[in-house]
């Protein structure tokens, strides 16, 4: 290991500009001329737009223009799509309904976009927003799932007259209710998923600008997959053909799914561009970017696990209610169907899984991915299922578990994936061992007579991440390909441009990726740009989310780089005067087996361009290589998380004692990197579990929209974590990477509630636990304990 | 349109504003000083966080008006010249950033805390005097590191511990 090569814990190269506040954020672009954007957002739930008179708004000064849907429709703007075609038990399509960018009669949440405003500043946009007359004739407002399928609920969308999306379900249900049906214990939960928002702390933001000279747009947005958002807006939504649109993505201030999303704001800023004649600029406000960023989890789940008399696990059996939101946003679909119910056997063999998914219309914020997407979910109903049934059985959750892991591999599960390798008893001794599991016993005698109730939780998770091979996503409804690009350029004087479709937003890209280069090609990280986030020098690329950037993104760096070297060795050969079979590179040299003749890696880059030493018709001069890498499979991260807390029933609080992490994320390129995308994962993971829920009122007002009222995690609601690590190399990519993005976030809501549900005694514990809730829990323990 | 004048980073500044302009407005819209960042609408998140006379204020809540005749320190003008400000060397050495979006405000946050509590910080502390920022990547872990290595790096005398 070189000391910046694969495995070392390399600072960061990004890092100086963020220390010193030389990040350049969408919001910190200022293009000449640039205007204001200001959306007017419905107040309502659910209405018809009888009237939209926007005629003293644009008689403001100040204002240069005021759009509305049906400006969209007579330039004919298409509306925003979603890219996962999903059907239904009964074969037929999901039920999408029109997603217009600006509001066409009809508005489905509060927060839906109802009319732009873009004016010389912000202050006038917003004022002249006032001045939009809008006649609303409100409908009833869909706001809870279960009511929503019900008779007499309004319709939310024509398409979809009992508000399902879908009916959609996966395995064997014979079978399983087969197994039910022989089983000696049945164990049965009812789950909710709560709501939530994911709040990068950079909000979303949008340039647009035209250039009528060359016809041709650019959007500077807050873009985790800046071809993507290219591709849906040309292909799809029609602003402009590829090729006269450029979208850049600087530095982005965390996405966690939420910057996937191709949404109105971005879409009407590139066109209202043209329309007026000059840059557009719309920043999202923290309210807005509660009301409108896409929202994430939201299920309802009843699920059931069958055991034999032995406490072998013998089936599953899950239904989950999603809610979906208003509309479908850009990858929603999916999400609780192929990124859900395939994780469900979790590290388990299970020989019978059946799950049925109803995807529902609200009338709330769309909902998307958000950090683990479908797998926190499934890892939530496996994990407290587990650990319920191990109680109820009357054996310990580790022995439980152990017993029930998968051990030989590759391992079919019976809903879709294929597990390659993996080792979840090593990750598992090593965690009891971390957490000193021996000495449970005696902290929860500690906190006893403090008059504090401990307990501890686990959580074994698995997650399917570097999403993924194209052809199977595709056979699932994908709308795109999910391999990844890249292309290295070797400079003359032996410098090297890695342009890489993957997209850092805090991921440390710059540096990890960088890392590679250092290892293969043995020149320093110092020498290494990597370049992303710009259309038009990356040639194409699917971006970052599903922890794919590793596992995709650096294979195709890896594939390009083999490519390089190749050509260098070509290079050599008539450098040097030997054959090109003789070449060998090591340690950054290219040199003739068995001599002493070599030349390091930048002086064959200048004889590949200055083409001295062979003619054009023997070999292309430059040294420029690009690769496309398509997985041949997921990668399968798996591991053990311990939590264990200390509540005292007085108040409520619960308070995270300790934490352990053990990850198999396979093969690691940094480590100090990794730990943080572990730290951060599981900050989200306990958010969700103790703090965090978006909550709609019955008439569809978002009761939690700013931080006075969404509890984020702060500094003082977490511990330090111990985060450690097994390892088993990954099979299907060539550097043996499986992803570390999503572990924690994944990882942590089971590990936190099955520890609060070990110190109460009772399992009625419900996310986010509150102090509130915890306190009401406690109580009801009491309550048992003095029934007994 | 009021006049204000104040000294940012050491240089002083005179503009006509709104009244209502808010500090962050200021500094990142006059004066192109993008380091400060909005992160929010309620004075929740500090990302905004700047000194104004060496303490510590959340920029999105303070009028620029008020700051009239007053000493601003923004992350700009944290380091002196090409060499860091020990807290920003910390932040990098511990990884107490991820995206960077939160990092100038935690980092005139954490270096308010040393200014207050000294220079010697336990994790307790730290945590507790971080309420008034927050991060979405790091889950705080690194960053309470980067605190306490950069408040001991901030004593009299420990450029020299260091550099050993
Ligand atoms: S922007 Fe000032 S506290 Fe959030
Ligand atoms: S580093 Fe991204 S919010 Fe703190």
């Amino acid at each position: 290991m070189s000391n910046t090569g694969i495995g070392a814990p390399v600072r960061r190269k990004e890092d100086f500009r963020f220390i010193t506040g030389q990040g350049r954020y969408t919001d910190d672009i200022e293009r000449p001329g640039q205007t204001h954007a200001y959306f007017l957002r419905s107040p309502h739930a659910h209405a018809t737009i009888k009237k939209l008179d926007v005629s003293a708004a644009l008689a403001t000064p100040g204002v240069v223009g005021v759009l509305t849907g049906d400006d969209l429709a007579k330039d004919g703007v298409g509306g925003l799509i979603c890219g996962w075609m999903i059907h239904s038990k009964d074969g037929s399509p999901m039920k999408a309904g029109a997603h217009p960018a600006l509001a066409q009669g009809k508005v489905r949440y509060v927060g839906d976009h109802v009319a732009v405003v873009i004016a010389e500043t912000l202050a006038i946009a917003k004022d002249a927003a006032e001045k939009i007359a809008v006649d609303y004739e409100t409908l009833a407002p869909v706001v809870d799932m279960n009511a929503a399928t019900g008779k007499g609920a309004a319709v939310i969308h024509d398409v979809a007259p009992d508000n399902r999306v879908y009916d959609w379900h996966l395995g064997d249900k014979t079978a399983t209710d087969a197994a039910f049906a022989k089983a000696k214990h049945v164990t049965k939960l009812d789950l909710v998923n709560n709501r939530l928002v994911p709040n990068p702390m950079e909000t979303r933001a949008a340039i647009g600008e035209y250039d009528a000279g060359n016809d041709a747009f650019t959007l500077y947005t807050t873009s985790q997959n800046p071809h993507v958002a290219r591709l849906v807006l040309s292909a799809f939504i029609g602003i402009a053909p590829e090729h006269k649109l450029r979208v850049i993505a600087p530095d982005v201030g965390g996405g966690f799914g939420s910057k996937i999303f191709i949404y109105a704001e971005e879409t009407v800023c590139v066109w209202a561009a043209k329309k007026v004649g000059r840059p557009v600029k719309w920043t999202s406000d923290r309210t807005e970017a509660f009301l409108s960023d896409a929202h994430g989890r939201d299920h309802l789940t009843h699920a059931e696990l069958a055991l034999d008399d032995k406490g072998k696990m013998l089936a599953m059996r899950v239904h989950t209610k999603a809610n979906l939101g208003a509309y479908l946003s850009t990858f929603s679909s999916c999400v609780p169907t192929y990124l859900y119910a395939p994780l469900l056997s979790g590290q388990y063999d299970i020989p019978a899984i059946y799950c049925e998914v109803e995807g529902i219309y609200t009338n709330t914020a769309p909902v998307d991915a958000y950090r683990g997407a479908g797998r926190p979910e499934a890892t939530f109903v496996v994990e407290r299922l587990v650990e319920v049934a191990a109680r109820e059985i009357g054996q310990d959750p580790a022995a439980f578990r152990r017993k029930n892991f998968i051990r030989k591999f590759p391992h079919q599960t019976p809903v879709i994936m294929a597990y390659d390798v993996g080792d979840y008893a090593a990750s598992l001794d090593k965690a009891l061992d971390l957490i000193d599991y021996k000495g449970l016993g005696r902290r929860k005698r500690d906190s006893a007579r403090k008059g504090k109730l401990r307990g501890l939780g686990f959580s074994a998770y698995i997650e399917a991440c570097g999403i993924a091979p194209s052809a199977a996503v595709g056979s699932l409804g994908a709308g795109v390909g999910l391999w990844e690009s890249a292309e290295v350029r070797g400079n003359p004087v032996g410098t090297v441009e890695v342009l890489t479709g993957s997209h850092s937003h805090g991921q440390g890209h710059e540096t990890t990726f960088a890392q590679l280069v250092s290892d293969r090609l043995g020149i320093s990280i110092d020498q290494v740009a990597i370049v992303h986030g710009d259309t038009d020098k990356v040639q194409f690329g699917m971006g970052t989310y599903g922890s794919r950037s590793g596992a995709v993104g650096m294979s195709a760096i890896a594939k390009a780089l083999d490519k390089v070297i190749a050509k260098g060795k070509k290079v050599a050969a008539y450098a040097l005067e030997a054959s090109e079979g003789d070449i060998e590179f090591k340690d950054g040299r290219f040199s003739v087996a068995g001599t002493d003749k070599s030349l390091a890696f930048g002086e064959v880059a200048l004889q590949a361009y200055i083409a001295h030493k062979f003619s054009g018709q023997e070999l292309e001069p430059g040294l420029k290589e690009g690769a496309f890498y398509d997985p041949t499979n997921f990668t399968f991260p798996s591991g053990v998380h311990v939590c264990e807390v200390e509540i005292d029933p007085e108040t409520g609080v619960t308070k995270i004692d300790r934490w352990v992490a053990v990850d198999d994320f396979g093969v690691v390129i940094n480590p100090m990197i990794v730990e943080g995308q572990v730290h951060g994962g599981i900050a989200q993971g306990v958010g969700q579990a103790l703090l965090e829920g978006a909550h709609y009122d019955a008439s569809g007002q978002l009761v939690t929209a700013s931080y006075m009222d969404y509890c984020m995690p702060r500094a003082d609601d977490l511990p330090s974590f111990r985060v450690d690590h097994t390892t088993t190399p990954c099979p299907s990519n060539p550097l043996g990477i499986k992803g570390c993005g999503e572990a924690g976030a994944i990882a942590a809501p089971p590990a936190v509630i099955n520890a609060i549900t070990d110190a109460l005694g009772h399992e009625d514990v419900a996310m986010p636990a509150t102090p509130q809730a915890v306190w009401r829990a406690a109580q009801k323990a009491a309550r048992l304990a003095a029934a007994e | 349109m009021t006049t204000v004048t104040m000294t940012v980073n050491g240089k002083s500044v005179t503009a006509n504003v709104d009244p209502r302009t808010l500090l962050a407005q200021f500094v990142r819209e006059h004066l192109r000083l993008t380091g400060t960042h909005v992160g929010c609408d309620t004075s929740q998140c500090g990302a905004c966080v700047v000194h104004v006379d060496g303490r510590a204020v959340k920029s999105c809540t303070t009028l620029a008006v008020s700051c009239d005749g007053a000493a601003v320190t923004t992350i700009e003008g944290l380091a002196n010249g090409a060499e860091l400000h020990p807290m920003q060397a910390a932040f990098r050495e511990h990884h107490g950033l991820q995206c960077g979006f939160c990092t100038p405000g935690m980092i005139m946050a954490a270096v308010d805390i040393v200014n207050r509590k000294g220079h010697v910080l336990d994790e307790h502390t730290i945590r507790e005097e971080l309420e008034g920022n927050i991060c979405r990547c790091t889950g705080y872990h690194n960053i309470v590191k980067a605190v306490e290595a950069g408040a001991r790096a901030m004593a009299p005398g420990a450029a020299a511990i260091a550099a050993e």
